[in-house]
């Protein structure tokens, strides 16, 4: 017996068995508990719920849902909420992260004193507190009844924030923002795999071609979608005690979209920051010797460099971001979490939902990097580019 | 004549000249940035200075002012930093939050950054601010977890965490780097699945579900259970900055303990570890920052820590026009632990940066 455990190779592989069985037993032990602790509540398990109807509502949602819609419809109404809500705010976050990132790297004292506020301010306080803040701020706003309309259709409420918008349907809305992003993928693929090897003019062509035929398809899918009947622009307009038409933003989303920007782009502009100072100096100094302008070595030089060099520090910070969403819970903003909570609550059916929700965040995260890596594969440098 | 004269002088005034006005844009550009920080400065003040109120119970005050309302930080503060806590033994409350806050400065301090000093010491400060509490011992009254609360329960959470999780960080990452490949794969998906998972989530899970996953004798109380899945999304994160340490170690590190015949144990002890944890100080600091900020999470779930008690201070009738005051009030508390550490950590890493040849 001595003489076995003496032996390496055995000694490993029973260390590795024991290990990886270990974790197995302890997943297969906790599932078989779980199952007789919800057998003795009367519940059956299995995903048979996902067809039941839910009886209860959702105050947000992008596409059709009522109270008999099965929970199917209820989650995939949350995952969409949850995706829209990643989809503003992450841009947004990164413009005010650019924007801070580059005036902490312009030189000019007052510029970088602002953007040092900025970044101190809102990176040392809890997002939850940020987003309650920001929450408490919007409902204090006046009543639909005491608004006044701003620049010809925007108007600022308690009850939400209104906006003019197209009178087309959510389908058509769809489509285009399908056809621009799958557009910007094309020529994302295209940049790294087929224009280097064209000469200029064809590679031009071609991008001119492929963006013209981006945005046409895109008006005539929102042309096709029009409601009939309606003008082409909805405007927001003051009837009795609420808004008519337009866009109504709810105070839920938008406290979202402000907090999760504004934390975010603080964190956003820390790594901008990272990248410019990692831009070696050589780089800006032979621009200079080549006669370009200051605006020239900024767009041309250090912007691209420093954005490849924090790309990989960015998709994590985008990934984190994402997973940040699920404090929309707090102030009631139904997405993939709160959906799945209620339903717990509602249907009892707990393993399978937090499966679903686990699930979901591994399906979401695990694309949105893949993507991320795409991207950054296609731009990244290659060989001696960039010598530190 | 001297040849230091035929440069400019490097005068506070050409300082400045060169930080502010170096060009025309520059000008215009840093005078738009002055008026929107006098513009910013002078809205604040006059808000939260000039105009507000101050003393305790002054709620008439309040509601005629335009300014802030601090009357109702000066009233129920006690409701925030101690929540449900019974009035007359908030002062252990009080004295185990400085232990722990002392703890946490001692740490801080070079001379303590030890595997033989740094855990004593923070398990003999858990241990006094547990006791303090809990009472029960000593002619302590006995005070339970559920009405711990405020700012002594935020700080509970995260000791807890930061005690619970960072053992389990190193071991993860010796697993996760281990030579025997189904050990290291088990282990990287297991932490890449945490990683991925949003920590409200896991506490979620933890708060909701292990009830019915867990044998009777294993589901302890909710706030335990909360803390054992933070500590456990904790590790995942602290585990990966701990193996990036590891990986800036030259190889010849290893290779000469080895080749001095030094044990498994004696290489991770005395070689790898104390150099992978020098690597990673400045991201370990950041990930307790995170962490700090995050127990507020905890609101979610149920429990009363700063925030909730925050909300609850001015939440009855007589204070819930003062919300925005509460929650500024709650930041500032936030801001000063969250402030104090993440300036801590830049010192240290230019300090090492310093240091590294």
């Amino acid at each position: 017996m001595a003489a076995i455990l003496k032996n390496r190779r055995i000694r490993d592989s029973v260390l590795q068995v024991a290990f990886v069985a270990t974790i197995l037993l302890t997943i297969v032990v906790a599932a078989i508990t779980a199952r007789a602790n919800l057998d003795a509540q009367g519940l059956t398990s299995g995903f048979g719920f996902l067809e039941r109807s839910t009886g209860w509502r959702i105050s947000f949602s992008l596409i059709e849902y009522s109270t008999s819609s099965p929970y199917w419809k209820a989650i995939l109404v949350g995952i969409l909420n949850s995706l829209f809500l990643g989809a503003i705010a992450l841009p947004l976050a990164t413009v005010i992260g650019v924007t801070v990132g580059v005036m902490r790297t312009s030189g000019n004292g007052m510029a970088e004193l602002v953007g040092v506020t900025y970044v101190e301010t809102f990176r040392n306080v809890p997002l939850i507190l940020q987003l309650l803040f920001w929450y408490t701020l919007l409902l204090a706003l006046p009543t639909p009844r005491d608004a006044t309309l701003i620049l010809g259709g925007i108007a600022f409420t308690g009850r939400g924030i209104y906006i003019p918008g197209l009178n087309v349907t959510g389908g058509s809305a769809f489509v285009a923002t399908v056809v621009v992003i799958a557009g910007a993928a094309l020529a994302l693929w295209l940049k790294a795999r087929r224009w280097p090897d064209l000469n200029l003019v064809h590679a031009r062509r071609e991008r001119r071609v492929l963006w013209g035929g981006v945005v046409g398809l895109a008006v005539v899918a929102m042309w096709i979608g029009r409601i009939p009947e309606t003008s082409l622009m909805s405007i927001p307009e003051q009837r009795g005690l609420n808004f008519r038409e337009g866009i109504r933003i709810s105070p839920e989303l938008m406290a979202c979209i402000i907090a999760i920007s504004i934390y975010g782009g603080a964190y956003i502009a820390e790594i901008i920051r990272a990248g410019f100072n990692a831009v070696p100096k050589g780089q800006s100094e032979a621009g200079r010797a080549l006669g370009l302008t200051n605006w020239q070595i900024f767009s041309r030089i250090r912007l691209p460099l420093a954005v490849r060099i924090v790309m990989p520090t960015l998709i994590n910070q985008y990934v984190w971001l994402f997973k940040a969403t699920t404090i929309g819970i707090a102030i009631s903003f139904t997405d993939f979490f709160m959906v799945i909570s209620t339903a717990i609550n509602q249907s009892g059916q707990t393993l399978e939902l937090i499966g679903i929700l686990m699930g979901g965040f591994l399906i979401i995260n695990y694309s949105i990097a893949w993507v991320l890596n795409r991207v950054n594969d296609a731009i990244k440098l290659r060989g001696t580019q960039l010598r530190i | 004549m001297s040849f230091a004269a035929d440069f400019p002088k490097d005068s506070a005034f050409n300082k400045a000249k060169a930080r502010y006005f170096a060009t025309p844009t520059d000008a215009v550009v840093s005078a738009l940035f002055a008026a929107f920080a006098v513009w910013i400065l002078w809205s604040l003040a006059n808000w939260a200075l000039l105009h507000a109120v101050f003393g305790a119970n002054q709620r008439d005050a309040c509601m005629a002012t335009e300014g802030a309302c601090w009357s109702v930080v000066s009233t129920r503060w006690r409701i925030v930093l101690f929540g449900l806590y019974p009035f007359e033994e908030q002062w252990r409350s009080a004295i185990a939050c400085v232990v722990m806050v002392v703890v946490a400065a001692l740490s801080c301090v070079p001379w303590f950054w030890s595997a033989r000093r740094l855990p004593p010491l923070w398990i003999a400060g858990f241990a006094i601010f547990y006791v303090l509490m809990r009472g029960g011992w000593f002619g302590l009254r006995e005070v339970t977890e559920q009405n711990w609360g405020g700012l002594s329960l935020t700080i509970f959470i995260f000791a807890a965490v930061s005690l619970l999780g960072m053992p389990l960080a190193i071991v993860f990452a010796l697993l996760r780097r281990s030579d025997l490949p189904w050990i290291a794969r088990t282990m990287a998906l297991v932490i890449d699945v945490i990683r991925s998972l949003p920590l409200l989530s896991i506490m979620f899970t933890f708060a909701i579900v292990m009830p019915f996953v867990l044998p009777d004798w294993a589901i302890g109380d909710k706030l335990y259970r909360v803390i054992v899945g933070y500590a456990l999304f904790f590790a995942c994160y602290q585990a990966e900055i701990i193996r990036g340490g590891m990986q800036a170690l030259p190889a010849g590190q290893e290779e000469a303990a080895k080749a001095l015949g030094l044990t498994y144990w004696h290489r991770i002890g005395y070689i790898v570890l104390p150099q992978a944890f020098r690597n990673a100080l400045p991201p370990t600091i950041n990930q307790f920052v995170i962490t700090f900020k995050e127990t507020s999470l905890v609101t979610i779930i149920g429990f009363f820590d700063v925030m909730a008690s925050g909300r609850a201070a001015s939440g009855n009738a007589d204070w819930n026009f003062a919300t925005i005051e509460m929650y500024v009030f709650v930041a500032l508390i936030f801001f000063v632990f969250v402030f104090t550490l993440s300036r801590y950590g830049a010192y240290l890493e230019r300090r090492l940066g310093v240091g590294r040849r």
